[in-house]
Parts: structure tokens; C-alpha cells; sequence
């Protein structure tokens, strides 16, 4: 079974065994608007935990995305560098960013779950 | 100081804008459905866009209006026909720009509209300049829209009859539900559209007319990927006081009789600039691949030499990729010269290019 956890920087991240998945939050594409531009991490490197793994732009300016918990990063989604009008799209399932090996499971629990991040979103958006 | 609503605020809240902070005024950034659609609607059907914030500066005057003017204003406003339009600057002793406008001459004198910005300043140096000699009303009891796109002419045809017959840069009065409207046939876009003067108690009423037969309001972030895909300036950003016109490629407005007389307000520098040449000058930056490179960014040459910096960047969606513009050293101005932008640590390859990025005809000749 897995997991879906949510960060304050506004990522969410799907474990599956040692493996997660991380992408931004259908909130963030939102309040973000247009997405035009996306960098990803490389295959490979190490990320620490709430670093900057990657940038997305809008229209209207550029923004940091940060890595939810640390791990080496094993994969990257080439199809949202290639039309980054994806993540806007599908922001929570197919437009995910990176998957990292994760170093430590206990990092996990830093994390909000879905209710406590959507309560989260709505107070820091109002 | 509280931030002013214009009189299309309701309007904006019931199309679901998100207002921004500009100039004073709380201002539509984008409606529902975003820039990149925003801007496309724009390009290939009509967008209405609130400019209210602008000035809509009257000055009423004749032959010796012309003449204290033509002291301020690098234009042959003597010879400008009644009705027609001109884009100009007012400028400082050093040919610095205090703000870029459109002058149009009204059968009562002039009509100068402003950036928000800089109205109440350019009022005030205005106002020195003449001396009190003219009326001069900075009007807060007009509203101005523009319709721009495709579509615009046919649209405002509709409901205002007759403006399909104006053409490029030129204006006149018509009447909408009894109410004097000034209508030019002009923009920021790139696009054919017209720009209307209107009581704000009816642009309301107008604007909604104009959402029915098929236009749709377009916020602030798609007019700026509009006029820059179009090449053109916004002050505070690709044009200020340490800029001149010459500096800024904008020689084209400075009237070449002015210049031979060289009696307005900064035209020394002005000549000595177009005789000596510039240390810099603006151009159109393309960066390769999809990087966006934003104002300030730095430019460097092939040998890693700061050249520049980038006064306008974002992503053109028409053009489907990075658009931006920036001013370097004149040696490294010439077309598909290559340079480097420093984005987040980085530095990026572009090119320098020809402008506009995105490049429609004007309606010029329908009489």
C-alpha cells in the first residue's frame, strides 16, 4: 500500500517500498498560474531534505521546488520539461517531478496527510 | 494611502479576476482561465482590457498650445492632422524619459494619456513647463478600455457604430447610449484594437456589451506577454531616467525636423546621440531552449564579459517559448550575436534578435 504525505512548501510525495514519488500540489498550480518553464534535479545527485530540488515558472515568475524528505534521485519526468503545461494539467498524478531513494523513512513523518495539508492550504491562501 | 477600485471593479470581481497592487490601484492580473488562454484569446479573437488606471490628460489650447508643446515633445505636432495620434516621451534636460505617451490632437487642443504611474508627476512637470498659460485636466471621471485582437473592430463596430472605418493612430468622437466617446484605433498589443475614453459612470454598461457580442476582459500579466512579444516598452522597466530615446531604439518617434531645429526639451543630447551613436542601446534577447530570463538578469558576452542586463523577460505564449529584452553595449547589439544570461548561477546561451518576437499588420488603409 502506499502513502501520500503533503509538505508546507506545498509538494506532495507518494512512497512505494523505499521509493517516493514527488510532485506539486494541485494548490500550488493554482495559486502559481500558467506553468512555463520546469527544471528537474539530476539522475543521480543527492537532495537533503526541504532543498531546492528544481524550479518551476509561470508567467509571472519563478519559483523553488523543494525536496519533501532526502534521497538520491533515481528518476526524473522528462514530459513535464518538455511541455511543462502538464503539471497544471495533471499536477498530482502524471506530471510528477522526481523520485528519490529515500536515505531515511523517519523523515516521512514530518509530513502532513491529506485532511491536515488541505486545512493547511486553505489558512495560508486566505 | 488606499488603493483605488476603477469603475469596472465589480465587473472584474463577477469575472472571477485576482486583483494585484499596481500604480496605486487594485488591478486584475488574470481572470479564470489564465494568461497563456488570456493572451491566445487576445491574439486570435478580441480582449477588452480595464487601462483606467491610466491618466487621460486634456490640455486645451491652440496655435501657441502647439508651439509651448512642440518646446516639450520631439513631434511636428503643427503639422499632426486633427484626430491623428502620435507616441512620444517626455523627457529631462539629458534626454532621460520621465514617461512614454500617446498625444493625440483634439479639435480643443491635445489628449495625452500617461502611465499610472507617472501622471501625477508628469502633471506637475507639465504644469511648470507651461506655466498655467492652458487648462489641463487630468480627467478621473473617464474610464479607458482597449479591444484588441482580430475581432475588435467587428465587435466594437456593433455596438459603436462606425469605428471600422478609423485607421491606424488616428481617433474622433462617437456616441454611445447618448454619451460623448473618444475612440482611437490604437494599443499595446501588437494586435489591431482601439483604445476608448468613456464617463466611468457607462464603462460598465459598454464593456458588458462588448463581453456579449464575444470579447472577454484580459488581465494585466497577458497584456505585458502581449506588448512584449510585440516588442514594445514599459516604463519603469525597459525605459526610465537614465534611458534616452536613442538609447531605448525608439529614434523612429522623434520627429527628423525636430531634430534639425533641435529646440525641445533634451534635444542636445538627443542629436549628439544620434551623431556620436550610444554606449548602449536595447534589443531583443532570445534565450535558446525554454530558460526565462527576468529583468535584471544579466548578459555577458562569448568571453564571459558583463555586456548588459535584461530589462523584460517572460514566456511569449504566441511565440511558444522565452522572449525578452534588454539594453547592451552597442558593439554587441547586431542581430544573432551571440551572448549569455546568468540564470540562477547559470549562464545560458541567446542570441541578440530583431524586434518584435510576434509581428501582425496594423489596419493602415481602409479609406
Amino acid at each position: 500500500m502506499s502513502t501520500v504525505k503533503y509538505s508546507k512548501e506545498h509538494e506532495w510525495i507518494k512512497v512505494d517500498g523505499d521509493i517516493a514519488t514527488i510532485g506539486i500540489t494541485k494548490h500550488a498550480t493554482e495559486m502559481l498560474g500558467d506553468i512555463v518553464f520546469a527544471e528537474l534535479p539530476e539522475k543521480g545527485s543527492n537532495v537533503e531534505k526541504d532543498g531546492t530540488a528544481g524550479v518551476v515558472e509561470s508567467t509571472k515568475a519563478a519559483s523553488d521546488v523543494y525536496t519533501p524528505v532526502s534521497g538520491e534521485v533515481v528518476d526524473t519526468n522528462q514530459a513535464i520539461v518538455d511541455d511543462p503545461s502538464k503539471i497544471n494539467q495533471d499536477p498530482e498524478d502524471s506530471a510528477w517531478f522526481f523520485k528519490l531513494k529515500i536515505k531515511d523513512p523517519s523523515e516521512m513523518d514530518t509530513l502532513m496527510n491529506k485532511d491536515d495539508y488541505d486545512k493547511f492550504a486553505k489558512e495560508t491562501s486566505a | 494611502m488606499e488603493t483605488k477600485k476603477t469603475s469596472l471593479y465589480q465587473l472584474h470581481q463577477d469575472c472571477n479576476a485576482k486583483f494585484v497592487e499596481f500604480a496605486g490601484y487594485q488591478m486584475p492580473i488574470q481572470y479564470s482561465e489564465g494568461i497563456v488562454e488570456e493572451h491566445k484569446f487576445t491574439r486570435n479573437h478580441s480582449g477588452i482590457f480595464d487601462v483606467s488606471h491610466m491618466g487621460q490628460l486634456f490640455i486645451y489650447g491652440g496655435e501657441d498650445l502647439i508651439k509651448d508643446l512642440e518646446k516639450i515633445f520631439p513631434l511636428d505636432l503643427k503639422n499632426l492632422k486633427l484626430n491623428h495620434s502620435k507616441y512620444s516621451f517626455l523627457m529631462d534636460k539629458d534626454a532621460g524619459i520621465h514617461d512614454d505617451l500617446i498625444i493625440t490632437k483634439t479639435n480643443e487642443g491635445f489628449l495625452i494619456i500617461l502611465n499610472a504611474a507617472c501622471k501625477d508627476n508628469d502633471l506637475k512637470i507639465l504644469k511648470e513647463l507651461l506655466k498655467e498659460k492652458y487648462k489641463m485636466v487630468l480627467d478621473e471621471n473617464r474610464s479607458l478600455i482597449a479591444i484588441q485582437g482580430p475581432k475588435s473592430s467587428e465587435i466594437l463596430d456593433d455596438v459603436v457604430n462606425g469605428v471600422k472605418d478609423l485607421n491606424f493612430m488616428s481617433g474622433n468622437w462617437f456616441s454611445f447610449e447618448n454619451q460623448k466617446v473618444y475612440i482611437t484605433r490604437s494599443g499595446y498589443t501588437g494586435e489591431d484594437g482601439f483604445e476608448i475614453s468613456i464617463a466611468n459612470d457607462f464603462v460598465d454598461k459598454l464593456t458588458r456589451e462588448l463581453i456579449k457580442k464575444g470579447s472577454k476582459l484580459i488581465g494585466l500579466g497577458a497584456r505585458d506577454t502581449l506588448r512584449l512579444e510585440a516588442g514594445l516598452c514599459l516604463y519603469g522597466h525597459d525605459l526610465d531616467k537614465d534611458k534616452t530615446p536613442v538609447e531605448a531604439n525608439l529614434k523612429w518617434a522623434i520627429s527628423k525636423e525636430r531634430i534639425s531645429k533641435g529646440d525641445f526639451i533634451g534635444s542636445d543630447i538627443i542629436i549628439k546621440q544620434l551623431n556620436n551613436g550610444v554606449s548602449k542601446i536595447r534589443v531583443g534577447i532570445k534565450p535558446e531552449g525554454r530558460i526565462i530570463a527576468r529583468e535584471k538578469t544579466k548578459i555577458f558576452n562569448q568571453s564571459d564579459v558583463h555586456i548588459g542586463e535584461i530589462t523584460s523577460g517572460t514566456f511569449g505564449p504566441s511565440v511558444n517559448g522565452p522572449v525578452a529584452m534588454g539594453y547592451v553595449e552597442n558593439q554587441f547589439s547586431k542581430k544573432n550575436t551571440k551572448v549569455f544570461l546568468e540564470v540562477r548561477g547559470k549562464k545560458h546561451p541567446a542570441s541578440v534578435c530583431s524586434l518584435p518576437f510576434y509581428k501582425k499588420s496594423y489596419v493602415k488603409g481602409v479609406n
